[in-house]
């Protein structure tokens, strides 16, 4: 009941704050992204535009979308709202334009960190940076006298005392869903090994190398501490089974911070028990295994200039400084806003920065080697073949596509 | 009919079958044997927040605009994504055959390429599910039908009920309820005393969920199609076959089968091309780690971050061939009764 007042009240205090905004547009806006609360947040400050229509349509199928609905001219999106995998695609179609002179005319409120720069063009408008990172239930760690693991050889370590003690059967989570999710995080603990997805300068593959024989290993012994549903489990579903207090340690996005404790249905001990740390390294590894990311927005190419500037003077209203005076708001996400000060939410991204993190690869293969990561690995990660096998599958995989692609002969 | 009346009447059907069969295979073909043109890539200065300015690798957008405007449709390459890894796999195939020393290896050895393990999912689904339909279908009409006329419409509309759930949906329930923590999944876990056994996680137990799945969904397509035949079965018959003192089982193995047979055969038709095309219980039941199918990987090439057009259209035209080669002996005795009936 308290949590609906509170959102209740929020939502009248986004529309009191975003009507105070003296926002007028001249042309149509039409925003594509995906959905978790920051994205909705800023979809809905572009919104409160006045003077002509602004759709938004959000949802977790952005990335198929995306592409065709801004490949038409007239483009059906005049923005869409990407992260440092998928801007690639759009850039790779050639459909999203450089932004220099619409920054300089109404971009005031910008950080020159907020500026994505490619080939010294701004091509998008970043607001909030994400990671993945540890979640822990300090209840349970603290009742077995486990410290916060900061290794992932720490983090199987705890989850063998937790299930000896027999509080939790399968006491570790993780989103390993066959597909892009089991591919993320192979990029993750890939990268903590000190791995590298490509021969440098070249679009040829390596990740059939040690570092991602010992990923692959890595990821298989956390999987027999989780439940045995796993290559079914995404974001949502791992979400749901920390929330119902079926697990105690899980690499989770920074994005889904806040809202761990606040959604329908959690129980108490969960409430009080919540905690997260940095990202976890592995293999005696300095760099974190996980990825840095961060969302922006782009405005199509296939619109006229009004179009574009209506659509980005709308997208400024989305991300505008004084939205951090909301309490609501600033726990969402990790803002890269002027006048942001972190909220306890925040702490495992900021830690992931201060790590020195790699970020998502923001390379024009990358996206082929993702699919064929998520593809062939629930075969290893079934015991049906061995880590060899399963990332000479990818490497041959990823090449067929390449090739198709015309990235490699 | 005289010939031009017929081609009056035939004209509307011949433009929508040219319109939505005819230009999308070919459409389809065009672009299975086209791929996109060589990317021209540069490295340049990449600024992010948090990291700063690296290099990074990206596409030249100016020449790759001058090579798409130069030939819009791509650069052409014969066969070359048939004979892929993604797809037929000649050349995997072959080293397959000459580095294997039995049979039990070789086969083992092909199901770790995509388009042969997706091919052993989709005809044990298909050659399961298509006959157990029939068999469902059928008892299912035969017992309606000796139902009282009083319950026989309710009994009608429940058993329909399978077939008009949208079938993602009907995936999604069975999904949830097969889950380790759904009441099915953990039925079957309390009945075999195993905690972690769970249907998700094994691929047998997987594909039988889908196979039951399958039947579940389609069966009652297959019984109102037989219900409806039932109706049309002349009572003389059956009174004539009772007065020969012939049994219950002998009126149906004598009488209502041979009559229902070219029902048999249409629904057999119907049967073997959707679930050729299984892609619904894939997606609905995340089953992506356990089983495959042609339709699935259409999905998946076009629903990454990089489409792959061309990849998508060669898994296409192989769809058409597989539908084909399956329809082929049904369509052979069809072909063959109209020739008989035309003489």
């Amino acid at each position: 009941m308290n949590s609906k007042i509170l959102s209740i009240v929020g939502a009248l205090s986004l529309t009191a704050f975003s009507a105070a905004q003296a926002c007028e547009i001249s042309a149509r806006v039409s925003v594509v992204g995906n959905e978790f609360p920051a994205i909705q947040t800023v979809g809905a400050g572009a919104a409160a535009c006045t003077g002509a229509e602004v759709s938004t349509n959000l949802t977790a199928d952005h990335q198929k979308i995306n592409v065709p609905g801004m490949q038409g001219n007239p483009a059906e999106y005049t923005s869409a709202i990407v992260a440092n995998s998928s801007i690639v695609a759009l850039m790779n179609e050639d459909v999203i334009r450089p932004l220099d002179d619409l920054v300089a005319k109404h971009g005031g409120d910008l950080k020159s960190s907020q500026l994505i720069k490619v080939n010294g063009k701004i091509m998008a408008v970043a607001f909030m940076a994400n990671a993945q990172h540890l979640m822990y239930r300090k209840d349970v760690l603290a009742d077995l006298g486990i410290s916060v693991p900061k290794t992932y050889e720490e983090m199987l370590a705890a989850a063998e005392k937790i299930r000896s003690s027999g509080k939790m059967d399968n006491p570790v989570g993780g989103a390993y869903k066959a597909g892009w999710n089991l591919a993320q995080e192979f990029n993750n603990m890939f990268l903590g090994y000190g791995g590298s997805h490509f021969e440098a300068g070249s679009a040829n593959p390596s990740v059939n190398s040690e570092a991602g024989v010992n990923a692959l290993n890595m990821m298989k012994a956390l999987s027999e501490y989780m439940n045995p549903d796993f290559l079914t489990h995404d974001s949502n579903v791992t979400n749901a089974e920390y929330r119902a207090g079926n697990i105690a340690l899980l690499n989770m996005w920074g994005s889904r911070a806040s809202s761990q404790t606040t959604a329908e249905g959690v129980t108490d001990a969960v409430k009080n028990g919540h905690a997260i740390a940095g990202p976890m390294t592995v293999g005696g590894g300095s760099t974190a295994a996980s990825t840095l990311w961060w969302d922006g927005w782009t405005v199509a190419k296939n619109i006229s200039d009004a179009e574009a500037e209506a659509t980005f003077i709308a997208m400024m209203n989305g991300i505008s400084p004084s939205m951090m005076s909301d309490e609501n708001i600033r726990t969402q996400a990790v803002w890269l806003i002027d006048g942001y000060k972190p909220t306890d939410a925040a702490i495992g991204v900021f830690e992931a920065a201060k790590m020195g993190t790699t970020p998502y690869p923001m390379l024009p293969y990358m996206g082929l080697m993702h699919t064929a990561l998520g593809a062939e690995l629930p075969d290893f990660m079934q015991g049906k073949e061995s880590a060899e096998q399963a990332l000479a599958d990818v490497e041959a995989a990823y090449v067929a596509a390449a090739k198709e692609k015309g990235y490699l002969n | 009919m005289k010939h031009s009346t017929f081609i009056w009447f035939f004209s509307p059907t011949a433009l929508a079958m040219l319109l939505f069969i005819a230009f999308p295979i070919v459409s389809v073909l065009v672009q299975s044997v086209h791929a996109p043109h060589k990317a021209v890539l540069v490295e340049v200065e990449t600024c992010t927040p948090l990291v700063g300015c690296t290099k990074e690798t990206s596409i030249d957008q100016e020449a790759t605009r001058e090579l798409r405007e130069k030939k819009p449709i791509g650069r052409f390459i014969g066969l070359e994504i048939f004979t892929d890894r993604g797809h037929l796999a000649i050349s995997e195939v072959k080293e397959i055959w000459s580095g294997s020393e039995n049979f039990n290896e070789f086969f083992k050895k092909i199901g770790n390429l995509p388009f042969y393990r997706a091919m052993a999912f989709t005809l044990t689904f298909t050659f399961v599910v298509t006959p157990l339909v029939v068999i469902v279908g059928f008892l299912v009409a035969l017992n309606v039908n000796a139902l009282h006329e009083r319950i026989k419409g309710v009994v009608v509309f429940f058993s329909l009920l399978p077939f008009v759930i949208t079938p993602l949906i009907g995936a999604l329930v069975l999904f949830w309820m097969i889950d380790s923590r759904g009441i099915l999944g953990s039925a079957i876990q309390w009945i075999f005393a195993d905690p972690n056994l769970s249907l998700k996680a094994s691929t047998g137990l997987m594909w039988i969920s889908l196979i039951v799945y399958g039947v579940w969904h389609a069966a009652p397509f297959a019984f109102v199609i037989f219900y409806a035949g039932l109706q049309t079965l002349p009572a003389d018959q059956l009174e004539a076959a009772q007065i020969d003192g012939a049994t219950r089982t002998q009126q149906v193995r004598y009488v209502v089968l041979p009559h229902l047979m070219p029902l048999v055969s249409f629904v057999a038709l119907i049967q073997l091309m959707d679930n050729f095309r299984v892609f619904e219980p894939i997606v609905g039941f995340n089953a992506d780690a356990h089983a495959q199918s042609l339709s699935w990987f259409i999905f998946n090439d076009l629903g990454g971050e990089t489409r792959q057009f061309s990849s998508a259209s060669a898994t296409s035209v192989l769809t058409i061939i597989g539908v084909t080669i399956l329809l082929l002996p049904v369509l052979r005795r069809t072909w063959r009764d109209f020739m008989e009936k035309s003489t």
